[in-house]
């Protein structure tokens, strides 16, 4: 019961998130939402990597693409049926993953950051020029939709909708139960200095290797939804541009927390969405609103909420132990 | 002796930061490394703790040769340390700083926290007990849910005390534990270490306030311009002429010698 009172938050969302497409009839919200949620998942790869174990990778709108790209020619050049492109796709980024991850890995902090910058602008390029493979600059039409699990089918966007928030819904559970584990307090540890890690016995090469695989896997995982919920992909999903909004999204919602992927990603999606008919002066907005909220909120809005509620819970145990003593001095 | 090094030498470039550097750690005692900034104390720890690798020379730890090892190896041996800098993590509690401590000796990895395995339910629970171990002996049992950012400095210098403890060591080395706390403080500090004596654990510890390290210290090994200087009882170094030399402007002596 007390961990369901803890829970109640997220809890009250996911029930919002199951309703809504009953609210509403309007078939553009519900794709902007289920793109939001998309993107949540490859926020939360970067997330993990970034947030939790400190190592921020800028190559994440590239391993988004190659689960994309995976996905797409696997459906569409080879015919390997749905759910096998899926997996494969899946085990393609993983594997690709793991090749950046050993080399990139051996840089530390900025140079980690701009060499996966590289690896991220080396993806788009690859896509981008390999015309044979990826139809280059005109993209891969007519991926298909996901094929039917049994008697259910995923041809709607209603469908789509709650097949991607099942997805999402997995990511957040294994998140939670990853970061809140003595192996997420690992991540952690070598976030907070890398140096202390290893003295009280860290392999730090290994885990990060192995959180920057996992964040490679769920950006993929994103990708190759974002495929088959579009239908069309082009190279520019793996532009450098689509990092730095996965790593906005990040960033306002709670860099190493674990809502703070979905809060920032719906918030910053629905927000551009109403913001359409600024086009790009829209910027002007976000710009400051994201610089105030990186120096009042640096852990987001999820950290800042966290943070508020902590400090409000010791102030409430502090009190309560002041009364229990004859002691009256302030603090 | 605990750990042994036999011409133990680091060059940074043109820089010998320690040179040619023998020494012993008894089991049990409180072995003291003095010396003038620059001398290459620091160094020296980060050479048996493996963060740096040796340019010559040995270390050993309990016989076995542990110069080659890396620092998280030899922590698992038994070898824990803290640094000048506590490094805490501040905006989390204290109890979650140290929790992560007990790491090494666990084997869960990431199937188990996602499938949330029996192995992973009782890791949890050893390391979580032992951090509640640590925090009581070092004191900090009342401070164990407050965030690090809120306590005292001194309270945080335990907070890295009870962290190296949590790797369940033999030994551990402290670089300047009482840098940047009052007097007071520095006495409580003291009377912790003793009590990891006590407790049948060996400490090894870099300081500069020598009203502290010459109450405290079974051994102490002077260290200058990263050659061993003296060693010996406080008694004995409180009399060495060459130390007092080293410390009492002495140095430019030794520079116009060199």
């Amino acid at each position: 019961m007390q961990g369901l009172k803890k829970m109640r938050m997220p809890l009250i969302f996911l029930l919002v998130a199951l309703l809504f497409p009953l609210f509403t009839d309007n078939q553009y919200y519900i794709y902007v939402v289920t793109l939001a949620f998309i993107y949540a998942i490859a926020v939360y790869g970067m997330n993990l990597v970034g947030g939790y174990t400190g190592q921020l990778s800028l190559a994440h709108a590239g391993f988004f693409a190659i689960g994309a790209y995976a996905l797409g020619l696997l459906t569409v050049d080879a015919n390997v049926p749905y759910w096998l492109a899926f997996v494969l796709a899946l085990v393609i980024t993983t594997v690709i993953g793991t090749l950046v991850g050993l080399i990139a890995l051996r840089t530390k902090e900025h140079f980690f950051a701009i060499y996966t910058l590289c690896v991220g602008y080396i993806i788009y390029l690859i896509i981008y020029e390999w015309d044979a493979l990826t139809g280059g600059v005109r993209g891969l039409i007519g991926i298909e939709s996901p094929a039917a699990i049994g008697p259910i089918t995923f041809d709607t966007g209603i469908s789509n909708y709650y097949l991607i928030l099942v997805f999402l819904v997995l990511t957040v559970i294994f998140m939670k139960f990853l970061t809140e584990s003595i192996v997420g307090r690992t991540y952690v540890a070598i976030r907070n200095s890398e140096e202390l890690a290893q003295t009280i016995g860290i392999n730090t090469m290994k885990q990060k290797l192995i959180s920057f695989v996992i964040s490679t896997f769920l950006a993929g995982l994103a990708g190759a939804l974002y495929a088959s919920f579009v239908r069309f992909i082009g190279p520019d999903i793996s532009y450098t541009m689509m990092t730095f909004d996965f790593l906005m999204y990040a960033i306002v919602g709670g860099f190493g927390t674990l809502f703070g992927p979905v809060v920032g990603t719906l918030l910053i999606v629905i927000l551009t969405q109403s913001l359409q008919f600024m086009e790009d002066f829209r910027m002007i907005i976000f710009g400051p609103l994201l610089v105030l909220l990186v120096i009042f909120y640096p852990r987001g809005i999820v950290g800042g909420y966290q943070m508020w509620k902590m400090k409000r819970a010791y102030k409430k145990k502090q009190r309560s132990v002041d009364q229990g003593s004859t002691y009256e001095g302030g603090d | 002796m605990l750990i042994e090094t036999k011409g133990l030498t680091k060059r940074f470039g043109g820089l010998v930061a320690v040179n040619d550097v023998e020494i012993g750690i008894e089991k049990g005692k409180i072995t003291a490394i003095i010396g003038p900034n620059g001398a290459g104390k620091s160094t020296l720890f980060n050479l048996i703790s493996g963060y740096h690798p040796s340019s010559e020379g040995s270390i050993t730890f309990k016989g076995e040769d542990i110069t080659k090892k890396r620092s998280f190896n030899i922590a698992k041996l038994g070898i824990a340390r803290t640094f000048q800098t506590t490094n805490l993590f501040e905006t989390a509690t204290v109890m979650d700083n140290v929790i992560v401590g007990h790491r090494l000796r666990t084997k869960s990895n990431v199937f188990d926290a996602v499938f949330r395995t029996p192995r992973l339910r009782r890791e949890e629970q050893a390391s979580r007990a032992k951090a509640a171990e640590v925090l009581e002996f070092v004191g900090l049992e009342h401070e164990a849910h407050r965030l690090v950012q809120d306590i005292s400095q001194e309270a945080k210098k335990r907070v890295a005390f009870a962290l190296a403890l949590a790797t369940d060591p033999e030994i551990v080395f402290l670089d300047e534990p009482a840098a940047g706390i009052n007097p007071d403080e520095t006495e409580n500090l003291a009377a912790l270490i003793r009590k990891m004596i006590d407790r049948g654990l060996t400490v090894c510890l870099i300081e500069h306030k020598m009203q502290m390290i010459m109450g405290l210290a079974d051994h102490i090994v002077v260290l200058n311009y990263g050659k061993k200087i003296a060693e010996g009882t406080p008694e004995e170094i409180q009399t060495n002429e060459e130390v007092i030399e080293a410390y009492l402007g002495g140095g430019d002596k030794h520079a116009e010698a060199e």
